[in-house]
């Protein structure tokens, strides 16, 4: 038996490593030039789920809403040890704030049914929000667990987790079936295994008109090459008016990139006369005590 | 009361006790709420806090929804959605502020799914302002505003089609006034109809940790970045913290990278600080980093680059390796002190 266990992973620009490609003359950032990454702490989630596998049994599924190069982290997960990848992508997810993110997630979850634990990264590095978790599990009608830092306990019916709050932390436990968010410091993420990387690197994504046939998920018939499988709005039921923009209450009125003005600095040498005149002028100033 | 609609606060309670940031909050809200011409309202829950939640009146606060009822005492994500969903249908709030808390953070998103509602998380500013979509003009609602894109960008969120607009604000960020003692607040107690099987988080242990460090209320914090984020670096930044009779804090670089922990992480997704004196060893001075930092009301920068982009908001700059230039203040405090 086993647990039925499901990922959601998303493919974002690295935001915290800006290279020199990735900034414009003027000083600001060129989004389009930021290499594209695994969400870290989704790769921390699927860890998790990849060693509630390897303790107890069962199954990974992995879940993308993005464009088709998310292949390439869903790819990442066949090569780390996921049963199944999907790759949920259509033009009408486009300018999804995360309501219409969750709502499109969910619709996918759905779809693959029976599921007993939901993992998701505490948050995305691109946006830092942390809320596509929740609104998921509530869109589920299911429980949360969020900021999970370490699964103390599991069986086949519950969980029990340490929580990262505030000045310390919660030991908590929930039945199945619960959302838990995890975060970076709960593991040391795998490398892809060579083997996998062998078995899958020439797979790609096929577009399916349903969501399931009797092929699928019998690792005997699995045509590899076909593996990740290719979900729109209409195989996963999803409204088109609660998808993408039309589906995101949440508008940006105004970006402002930003330009780092020369301001006042007092330009202090750096020599032992230099730095005594700055600490002598802060301790005048009763700045220092 | 005017006809608008009210502002409304999530009040968080910790061991039946007002996390800081609920305060914070209030005191925003009634910013917001004299602009719009309205008033401000609170919703709690817990177990046994009315008493806690008098002090409210004090902040601004007209109204406070009290649910009381002994399973509340601990946070649990699905009854506590289930009180703040039914509290905003019932009292129609134009716009509802939590503190982006663990606790607010698992909460808000929660409350703003089942409402349909839009959401911003970790908001460093919020005003009221006009939007205008195709041919229909929003007057006066919620402008959200916070960085995006890990801090590359400022964003101006707004959500003028789903009522009620709804923002999280992290901990330091907004001011907490001086209370009025005179101020009052009712408190209107509302039943709890949460059945017992919407309680699905057995809680089993809660361990409060006294924070070893307060870099909230330091007068001083010294904080390292990567350019201090070597064993002898960070043991400086603490000699000089020490020594100045502050704190030390970090970057959040340098917290990732598990070298300091991570209650010393200053910025928009740690902590937000007002210190006398800030110093900032070796950062260069992403956004997120200087929207925790630059309310200090003097800034020290020291950074080997020339170019860093803190230099662009700190009132004294000093160019050169930290493990130069922090022995010669240490040096320069001691001969003077």
């Amino acid at each position: 038996m086993g647990l039925k266990m499901v990922v959601t992973v998303k493919q974002v620009p690295d935001t915290h490593n800006l290279s020199g490609d990735a900034m414009k003359p003027d000083g600001t950032v060129n989004r389009n030039a930021l290499p594209a990454i695994f969400n870290p702490e989704d790769l921390n989630a699927l860890e998790e789920a990849l060693k509630i596998k390897e303790t107890i049994g069962g199954t990974v599924t992995a879940i993308s809403m993005g464009p088709p190069k998310a292949k390439d982290v869903l790819k990442e997960c066949l090569y780390r040890g996921a049963d199944e990848v999907i790759l949920v992508s259509d033009k009408l997810f486009a300018g999804a704030d995360t309501l219409a993110t969750s709502y499109a997630l969910k619709c996918a979850i759905e779809k693959v049914g029976g599921f007993d634990l939901i993992l998701c990264g505490r948050q995305a590095i691109d946006g830092d929000t942390a809320q596509v978790g929740p609104q998921i599990a509530e869109k589920l009608k299911i429980n949360q667990l969020t900021c999970v830092s370490e699964i103390v306990e599991i069986d086949e019916r519950s969980v029990c987790v340490k929580r990262s709050v505030e000045n310390g932390y919660e030991i908590v436990r929930s039945r199945f079936p619960v959302l838990l968010t995890i975060t970076a410091g709960a593991n040391e993420p795998r490398s892809p295994s060579a083997k996998r990387v062998m078995a899958y690197k020439n797979v790609d994504s096929v577009v399916c008109e349903t969501a399931y046939d009797e092929t699928w998920f019998n690792p005997q018939s699995c045509n590899n090459v076909s593996r990740i499988r290719e979900w729109n709005t209409q195989t996963i039921d999803a409204d088109p008016a609660l998808c993408g923009l039309s589906g995101s209450p949440t508008k940006v009125k105004k970006i402002e990139n930003v330009v780092l003005t020369a301001g006042e600095v007092k330009q202090i040498p750096n020599t032992d006369a230099g730095i005594a005149g700055l600490i002598h002028e802060l301790i005048e100033e009763h700045i220092l005590g | 009361m005017s006809m608008t609609r009210n502002v409304m606060v999530f009040i968080e309670l910790n061991d039946g006790k007002i996390a800081d940031v609920s305060l914070e909050l209030v005191c925003e809200a009634g910013r917001l709420a004299r602009k719009l011409n309205t008033g401000v309202v609170a919703v709690a829950m817990g177990y046994d806090a009315r008493n806690e939640l008098m002090c409210l009146g004090g902040f601004g606060c007209d109204k406070v929804y009290y649910t009381d009822d002994s399973r509340l005492s601990f946070f649990s994500s699905v009854p506590y959605a289930g009180i703040m969903v039914s509290a905003i249908r019932k009292y129609q709030p134009g716009i509802v502020l939590f503190g982006a808390t663990t606790m607010g953070r698992d909460l808000a998103p929660r409350v703003a799914s089942a409402l349909r509602c839009g959401l911003t998380a970790d908001c460093t500013q919020l005003e009221i302002g006009d939007h205008g979509i195709r041919d229909k003009e929003y007057k006066n609602i919620l402008l959200q505003i916070r960085p995006a894109f890990g801090g590359n960008i400022i964003a101006t969120i707004v959500s003028p089609e789903s009522t009620p607009s709804m923002a999280t604000v992290r901990e330091g960020v907004m001011k907490m006034a001086e209370p009025d003692p005179s101020g009052k607040t009712e408190i209107v107690m509302e039943p709890c109809c949460v059945p017992d099987e919407d309680f699905l988080t057995e809680v089993i242990q809660v361990v409060r940790e006294e924070s070893s460090v307060n870099l909230k209320s330091a007068r001083i914090i010294v904080s390292a970045g990567m350019g201090a984020g070597s064993p002898e670096g960070l043991l400086l930044v603490k000699q000089l913290a020490r020594t100045l009779g502050g704190v030390a804090g970090a970057s959040r670089p340098v917290v990732d990278a598990g070298l300091m922990d991570r209650c010393c992480q200053v910025g928009q997704t740690g902590v937000t600080v007002r210190p006398n004196l800030y110093i900032a060893c070796g950062i260069s001075g992403q956004i997120q980093h200087r929207a925790g930092m630059e309310g200090a009301k003097r800034i020290i920068a020291i950074n080997k680059d020339l170019e860093a982009p803190i230099f662009n908001i700190a009132h004294y700059g000093i160019v050169g390796d930290i493990h130069d230039v922090i022995p010669k203040m240490i040096k320069a405090y001691k001969a003077k002190a």
